[in-house]
């Protein structure tokens, strides 16, 4: 088996989820038997490529060139595609981020190979490749065995662990390129941050207010909370949709699906669709008045109270064993 | 412009889903059946575009004749017309896109839509499938759309932000929340709808590239602590957090 990892990079600086992808497949290498190398494309990249070895890369291939800087869907696709034909790779595996979502299908095409998105556990059975993934926002599981001579996996991120680095430093390859004007058919020209913000896909702690909160001005008690936690603040769909909070806060099944380590859902009461967005976070706590309200049917911990009394002495109780106080 | 919108017919999202006595699919009795939520953004995405700028708009949707009833759906959105890939089969998102891909090449359409997932099986895959086999530039997550003159910018969320990417017509694109809202069918349209006619195809065959082996529910949580029922409970609630969970 030879695995080939797309180790996303923003900014020319590694994302956590490539860590966690290149340590899973050099542990499936290693159960397989087989080789894991992985890729790193972008404008300014040499410097970060050695310390994947740290995580398990046997080597890293280096896609380099000024037109990489932005993300680029076609090129990003093909330099994927071409390196994983030159490496006579058998499994691309791709962190299941916003950018590793968008290319995993372009690439599969190219390779001609079975794909399976977003997947929460791998493992290998007589032989075969079988990869679990979530269906109907998680209300289900799916095992699906990767039978083509070629395969990409795209990893759910926050779920495989990264491990610490050991400080290995992995050998690098440049990888010669030939783009042309083509390629770029599709560019990004320039990225909006939304200034200071944690966003929920990418934290391990989340607080989410729900409609129990009564109004928008009170999401300040959330905020506060999640800064406390050093979290991200999520928000249920009733919320978005009567305008107190932005679409890219809201969890749940028209959402996003989070899997963070600690998930409080304040004032939320639990509808399927929300469920559906975040019950495979770790760990849940749920602060509602209501005790039949079906977010406590998933939460490890919860208060049935009212969350206006509850919440700020919660962050008060944090802050002081955070030594924040 | 000529515009096409791909859709699914799919279990609504209130769904309690069961395993089905195959021990690979949803047991379907008592499911309600609708466009995949993402698919209505596709669609009024295209409708807009034809008032805007001119041109028409088919939809297209793989699948038995249950799919008919969304396609009649987006006919009474106001689609112009309606095709249906007759496939009885269990396909994966790889014989998805090759069916609509040879479909779409005979149609030869400006902007082809998607919803950015399929809510059944949520691979975000097809759409951008259907790209590469068309050799076509993509946008996917678009959450703002602006086309003029055949050039394109659109927004597409990314963790944290939004990127600004531009591209070309033909291209295809995939639908976030928030890029518009859908329109509700008129009973004008509703009627209307009735007499349009959904052409029917064959889809071809295809090899399947991934084996479901088996669907199974996720494992039962174990049952949960309510450790109180007011601010009283917070110091216990923050203990249990930090020596049990060990998370803060």
């Amino acid at each position: 088996m030879k695995i080939l990892t797309f180790a996303e990079q923003r900014d020319n600086k590694l994302k956590k989820p490539a860590f966690e992808a290149v340590r899973t497949a050099r542990s499936l290498a290693a159960e397989a038997g087989g080789e894991a190398v992985a890729l790193v494309v972008g404008s300014n990249v040499q410097s970060v490529a050695p310390g994947l070895g740290g995580y398990g890369a046997q080597k890293v291939l280096v896609a380099e060139d000024p037109r990489l800087d932005f993300y680029s869907p076609t090129a990003y696709a093909r330099i994927i595609a071409e390196v994983a034909k030159l490496q006579k790779a058998t499994l691309v595996v791709i962190p299941a981020t916003a950018m590793g979502k968008d290319l995993a299908p372009r690439v599969a095409v190219k390779l001609d190979a079975g794909l399976a998105v977003d997947c929460t556990a791998i493992r290998m059975e007589g032989g075969a490749l079988i990869a679990t993934r979530p269906v109907y926002a998680g209300k289900a599981l799916i095992d699906v065995k990767m039978n083509s001579g070629v395969n990409v996996l795209t990893l759910r991120p926050n779920v495989f662990s990264s491990g610490a680095s050991d400080g290995t430093a992995a050998p690098t390859e440049k990888i010669a390129l030939a783009l042309e004007e083509k390629d770029f058919a599709s560019l990004v020209k320039e990225i909006k941050q939304v200034s200071g913000k944690l966003d929920v896909a990418e934290a391990d702690i989340i607080v989410t207010g729900g409609r129990g909160l009564k109004g928008p001005e009170n999401f300040a008690l959330i905020e506060q909370l999640a800064e406390v936690l050093g979290g991200a603040v999520g928000a249920s769909r009733a919320v978005v949709d009567a305008g107190w909070r932005p679409h890219d806060e809201q969890v749940g099944q028209t959402g996003k699906t989070v899997s963070p380590s600690l998930y409080i859902a304040v004032a939320v009461s639990g509808a399927i669709q929300h469920l559906a967005g975040m019950s495979s976070s770790k760990y849940i706590v749920a602060i509602n008045k209501d005790k039949d309200a079906p977010i406590f049917q998933v939460a490890t911990y919860g208060i049935a109270g009212d969350a206006f009394e509850i919440i700020p002495v919660l962050t008060a109780e944090v802050k002081k064993l955070l030594g924040k106080g | 412009m000529k515009l096409a919108a791909c859709i699914n017919h799919v279990p609504d999202t209130a769904t309690k889903v069961n395993i089905g006595p195959d021990g690979k699919t949803i047991n379907k009795a008592g499911v309600t059946y609708v466009i995949s939520p993402y698919d209505e953004f596709a669609i009024e995405e295209c409708l807009r575009l034809k008032e805007k700028q001119g041109g028409d708009v088919t939809v297209i949707s793989l699948g038995s004749n249950a799919h008919k009833e969304s396609l009649r759906k987006a006919l009474a959105m106001g689609v112009d017309k309606a095709v249906l890939l007759k496939d009885d089969s269990m396909r994966d998102s790889f014989g998805v896109a090759r069916a609509l891909a040879d479909y779409l090449r005979e149609l030869s359409p400006d902007v082809v839509f998607f919803g950015k997932q399929s809510v059944d099986y949520d691979n975000s895959a097809v759409g951008l499938m259907v790209a590469e086999m068309l050799d076509l530039p993509s946008v996917s997550v678009v959450v703002k759309l602006d086309i003029a003159d055949g050039k394109v910018v659109a927004e597409r969320e990314i963790e944290g932000g939004r990127e600004i990417a531009e591209t070309k017509l033909p291209a295809v694109f995939t639908a976030q929340k928030g890029l518009n809202e859908p329109r509700y069918p008129s009973l004008k349209g509703i009627m209307a709808a009735k007499s349009k006619p959904i052409e029917e195809r064959q889809a071809s065959a295809i090899q399947a590239k991934v084996e479901t082996l088996a669907m199974r529910k996720p494992p039962a949580k174990p049952a949960g602590k309510i450790v109180g029922t007011d601010s009283s409970a917070v110091p216990e609630l923050v203990r249990l957090l930090h020596e049990e969970a060990k998370v803060i």
